[in-house]
């Protein structure tokens, strides 16, 4: 197979092209751009890769936690002492016992106002628990079976109260979670740009549209849970901490600030790392526990999530109400769009969890040429998991939003999905485009996309199709979904999340060293966890530097290897990260340069340098190897004056903008009206990421995004009942869909570089999440338009499609009006949840 | 996910699997393929003190022509079931079925007597047997004796069989040449039906079963009736859940369920009739 432009791969299968496109010898030309197989990938299917908890730690003590039952309780008693007495237990601790040990509460690096509430958040929970899950103590044995064991011997004594499981009952604040706040609402966040301008555009609309979406809860479900453990150093005091992690920078930050621990005495390593789509992007309770107890008992401590505790435990994505208002001329063009969000915070606050709905904030437009915008959110407490970043963070909540109301307003202005959005594209002519978000969007051609997407799907023969079953009637009906997305990745610019009160910056560091014998070492503070960053990066360097990709070795994912780093989330790796790889290979060819040039007794300017060789312009035969040079730098027997020795960079990048990736997905369903079953019949995937590296990675991550929008948009939802009790905590309840449940992709490209970077590149990590499930919604409603049908909740399951049909039979007025669906009708669709 | 702490033993004939049965009583319990047993036990929803694993009795693990009937053994995993040329003439329904029981690792561990002794109202070959109107062989210390499948579900997770005996065959009656379909309606492939259909189609002795249509398998006896006296399918269809008592679960209300099941019911007569 050639590297086609168009693929057809039965999904998730991730392996198969790759390889016979790959010389068996080192290709001559550049290999950027050439489906490289991952080198990650031998380890990892061989099982030779380790995982945290497959890390052999000699006298390590196993920790277990004793997890609330209840939502919301005050605990009276918590009694250690029947667990002690189990056989193999070492220690048991309470909350109350272990507080001496935090310097700081758990860290919410992201207040997003000056006076945004956020409760105290200990590790494990004293005097009062406020979800189903909140640790309340811990037991150590000296094996994991001696300590899940005993927890079931503690014995806490709780005061239940009443569980807030309701966005609606938690604003109006009838019962507090956290009594000292004296409210639910942890803050307000609005954007006002020109409110009369708004206001404006909605009284002056030829159409408006107003509509209600819920964004359901979400397990992220990494296929490797959590692990962690903490291994004290035989002298000196300095602790290493092994975590399944995204972050290891940022955990060794928090836990030390959290534990009062000296920061240069904690190293933290991640090793290979089995996913984690934002889950892992945050610092838990059992992190700082371990580390806690390590320093207390002098004695490696280690832990390993099950996968209950992990839905619990685990933060969850999304959990947001959308009310969202698009006001349009009478062609259609929108003339103002308004959101109003209330954001599920769940129990507290986590790494950056009241900021997700901001990242989103300024996407809510779409691609489209919007002249007055406002935002508001509103994030509030109730007694569930705490939320937090889930693949694509607030951004495939916006998307879905617009994209959905993008479709009522077709509906209602009696023109095309494909044609109301066809009128409002930002043009290709106006990149860079300055939004009336102030963002500027680097690069884009959106219509270009969409057009090739609705080509490919065969769009005009759908719609004639379409009209002629309709015509024909039957129970199953033909739907066409439409999805133009973007968005904003590449997290980011420092000085951008200053302005949105975020703790930290956005850059990220790289090293490029030669090594004596010409090999080359690159250490990136961007931490993989499946994403493939060594193949990538050792690509963009071997054609860098001219030498071979197989030549460098990519260091990471250890705070000791690569002290400085901001870690892989928010598709930021490639675009930062990947950018400042490119900026240390062109460091460290100068730098060769100055020496080639003093050994070739030339000037630096007349020097080229290509195919990892210098050579004097007009006289090739002088000419000295890259090689050489490093070797030359190693002895620096002969360097010239004022040159350090050794040849090697490194570039701390903060990028100046973010990065907008763009495409158009368009997915046909077919809808069986009697059983309320969706069946995917074709999905198309127009992706545009600028530049690829290694189209084979990205064509990765695009499948598992796809797959990860179509679970939410088909099977996946969380689910608790009236108590509080997750109910959806296995994987029998909670439906994560597998190969046979999701259709073949048909993916297709366009390549609009960005001009912010010197690669070119834009992030593609989250955009298959962000494209697809509006798109798949929208082919369900589509389908079911002529049935009254103007709303599905997610996940669009055949009880929750049935329910559709049947609410829209059942109601008089089939005018469009605002969806009467709410967080808790999504619960009571889901069977009432037993 | 760690089962409570168990003893082990391991059958190496029935015989011994009901001496080990006796000396242990009801602390016991018999593994099969361990593909219902063991999630229970990771659960600790079941802590049985000892497992009598029965899984390597290939003596009870066969498919044969008895004459007028099919003989399976109890101990025939999904996957013989599911590629057997004797049942695709004599009982195709039950190959068919077997082939959409969870997924290929499921197949090749789980059995038909697992299946059946677990009683599990949303299994699928339970409601198959119903509708094929199977017998059911068991045997104790003190003999074997046969059990009709509309006799054998008692309960919830309940059979007829007695904490000493262990299923040894499963009788099928040669449907060859008869209409049948098998309705199964589910959210993944791997997933267990929301609700499931199986109907063999015979005038008079048509045989209907339901998959997760209460806390048993349930026989669809107004169902064949209907189709007895020359009902249409979808007027039979109507008499779906008269022997059933839906409950609502995560994927379904109780008035979905009762709707689904008359679509499948119509769909799986309108199937076997065509
Ligand atoms: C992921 C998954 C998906 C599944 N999907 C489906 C599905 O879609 N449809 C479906 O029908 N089933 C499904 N199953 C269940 C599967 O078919 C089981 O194999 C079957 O229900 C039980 O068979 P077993 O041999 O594994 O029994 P075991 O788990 O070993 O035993 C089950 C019970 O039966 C008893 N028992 C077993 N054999 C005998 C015997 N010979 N005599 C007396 N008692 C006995 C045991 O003591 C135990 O109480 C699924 C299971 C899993 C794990």
């Amino acid at each position: 197979m050639t590297p086609a432009t168009t693929t057809e791969t039965d999904v998730p299968t991730g392996l198969e092209p790759g390889g016979t496109d790959q010389p068996p010898d080192e290709p001559a030309g550049p290999v950027v751009g050439t489906r490289r197989e991952r080198r990650e990938d031998p380890a990892l299917l061989t099982g030779e890769a380790r995982f945290t908890d497959d890390l052999q730690i000699p006298g390590a003590l196993h920790l277990a936690v004793v997890r609330s039952p209840f939502a919301h309780a005050r605990i009276t008693r918590v009694d250690v002492s029947p667990a002690l007495a189990m056989p193999g237990v070492v220690a048991a601790f309470t909350g109350e016992d272990l507080q001496g040990e935090w310097a700081a509460p758990m860290p919410c690096a992201w207040p997003v106002t000056e006076d945004m509430k956020s409760p105290p958040h200990l590790p494990l929970a004293v005097g009062k628990t406020c979800y189903a899950g909140d640790g309340v103590a811990v037991v150590l044995a000296e094996s994991n079976e001696a300590a899940r064991d005993a927890i079931d011997a503690v014995d806490v004594e709780y005061e239940p109260l009443p569980a807030v499981t309701d966005l609606a009952a938690a604003i109006s604040d009838e019962v507090v979670i956290h009594e000292d706040l004296g409210t639910n609402t942890s803050y307000r966040w609005e954007l006002h740009l020109d409110d009369d301008a708004v206001e404006r555009a909605f009284a002056d609309a030829a159409h408006v549209v107003r509509e209600r979406y819920i964004q359901q809860r979400l397990l992220p479900m990494a296929m490797e849970p959590r692990a962690c453990a903490a291994v004290p150093q035989p002298f000196g005091g300095d602790i290493t901490l092994y975590s399944a992690t995204q972050i290891p920078h940022i955990l060794k930050i928090m836990t030390a600030v959290t534990l009062g621990f000296p920061e240069h005495q904690l190293r933290v390593v991640a090793p290979s790392v089995g996913g984690g789509f934002g889950s892992k992007l945050n610092v838990y309770a059992e992190e700082l526990l371990v580390t806690a107890l390590a320093r207390k008992l002098h004695q490696p401590i280690r832990w390993v999530e099950e996968r209950t505790e992990n839905a619990l435990g685990t933060i969850h994505g999304r959990g947001q109400i959308q009310d969202i208002e698009l006001a349009a001329d009478a062609d259609g063009r929108v003339t103002a769009v308004r959101v109003d969000l209330t954001a599920d915070m769940g129990a507290y606050l986590q790494l950056v969890t009241p900021g997700i709905p901001l990242l989103g904030a300024f996407l809510y437009c779409g691609v489209y040429d919007v002249p007055a915008f406002s935002f508001g959110c509103t994030g509030v407490f109730t007694t569930m998991t705490p939320t937090d970043a889930y693949r694509g963070a607030g951004r495939p909540e916006a998307t879905y939003a617009i994209e959905r109301a993008m479709d009522a307003l077709a509906d209602e202005v009696g023109v095309d999905p494909a044609e109301i959005r066809r009128r409002n594209y930002i043009g290709a002519d106006r990149f860079p485009y300055t939004a009336v978000t102030g963002l500027v969007y680097d690069s884009g051609n959106y219509e270009a996309a969409a057009a090739k997407a609705l080509d490919l799907a065969g769009y005009d023969d759908l719609r004639a199709e379409q009209q002629r079953r309709r015509a024909e009637g039957g129970p199953k009906h033909l739907g066409i979904g439409i999805s133009s997305y973007f968005e904003m990745c590449g997290l980011a610019p420092s000085r951008v999340l200053a302005s949105l009160n975020y703790s930290a910056g956005g850059w990220e560091a790289a090293t490029v060293r030669m090594l004596p014998t010409g090999k080359v070492q690159v250490v990136t503070g961007a931490t993989p966890h499946g994403q493939g960053h060594e193949t990538s990066w050792s690509m963009i360097v071997a054609d860098k530097l001219g030498v071979p990709p197989d030549d460098v070795d990519v260091l990471h994912s250890d705070t000791a290897l690569s002290p400085l780093g901001m870690d892989t989330y928010g598709s930021r790796s490639l675009v930062v990260g990947g950018v400042a790889i490119d900026m240390a290979c062109d460091r460290v060819v100068d730098k060769a340069r100055r020496i080639a040039a003093h050994q070739l007794e030339a000037a630096a300017e007349d020097l080229e340098f290509r195919g990892g060789e210098f050579s004097v312009r007009g006289s090739p035969d002088r000419s000295v190897p890259l090689a050489a040079i490093a070797f030359a730098a190693f002895t620096a027997h002969d360097l010239p004056d004022g040159e350090e020795p050794n040849l090697e960079a490194h570039v701390t990048y903060d990028p100046p903008n973010f990065s907008w990736p763009f495409g158009t997905h368009v997915c046909v369903v077919e809808v069986d009206e009697e059983t309320g079953g969706v069946e995917v019949r074709k999905y198309v995937a127009v992706d545009d990421c600028g530049n690829q590296i290694n189209p084979l990675i990205v064509e990765g991550q695009v499948h598992g995004g796809i797959v990860q929008g179509l679970a939410q948009a088909l099977f996946e939802g969380v689910v608790y009942d009236a108590d509080g009790n997750l109910v959806t905590s296995n994987l029998t309840d909670y439906l994560v869909p597998s190969a046979p449940d999701v259709p073949s992709l048909t993916l297709d490209h366009t390549v609009t570089p960005s001009p912010t970077n010197a690669l070119g590149v834009k992030g593609i990590g989250e955009a298959g999440t962000i494209g697809s499930t509006p798109a798949v919604m929208n082919a369900i409603v589509d389908a079911l338009r002529p049935l009254g049908v103007d709303e599905v909740l997610m996940p669009a399951s055949p009880l929750n499609v049935w329910n559709a049909i049947q609410r829209a039979q059942s109601r008089p007025d089939p005018e469009r009006t605002t969806t009467s669906a709410t967080a808790g009708d999504t619960n009571a669709d889901a069977g009432g949840a037993s | 996910m760690i089962p409570a702490p168990f003893d082990y033993a391991r059958a190496g004939s029935a015989e011994e699997a009901l001496s080990l049965l006796t000396e242990h009583g009801e602390d016991a319990k018999l593994l099969a393929g361990g593909h219902s047993l063991l999630p229970l036990m990771k659960l600790r929803l079941a802590q049985p003190s000892v497992l009598i694993d029965v899984g390597r009795l290939r003596d009870l693990s066969y498919i044969r022509d008895a004459g007028d009937h099919i003989a399976v053994g109890a101990l025939t995993r999904h996957h013989d079931l599911e590629t057997s040329d004797l049942l695709e003439t004599e009982a195709p329904i039950l190959k068919h079925a077997a082939g959409e029981v969870g997924d290929p690792q499921v197949r090749h561990r789980g059995t038909i007597g697992g299946s059946l002794a677990h009683a599990d109202p949303a299994s699928d070959l339970p409601a198959v047997v119903l509708a094929l109107k199977g017998t059911l062989v068991a045997r104790s210390p003190s003999g074997e004796r046969e059990i009709r499948a509309d006799e054998f579900f008692t309960g919830f997770l309940e059979s007829a069989l007695a904490p000493d005996e262990l299923l040894t065959e499963i009788r099928i009656p040669k449907v060859a040449g008869l209409g049948w379909s098998f309705q199964k309606f589910n959210r993944r492939a791997q997933d267990w039906a929301i609700v499931g259909v199986a109907a063999v189609v015979d005038g008079e002795r048509t045989g209907v079963g339901l998959v997760n249509m209460g806390s048993t398998p349930i026989r669809a006896a107004a169902v064949e009736a209907a189709v007895a006296g020359g009902a249409s399918a979808e007027e039979a269809a109507q008499r779906a859940v008269d022997d059933a008592e839906p409950q609502a679960d995560l994927n379904a209300s109780v008035e979905y369920r009762t709707h689904l099941a008359k679509v499948l019911v119509r769909r799986a007569l309108e199937e076997a009739r065509a």
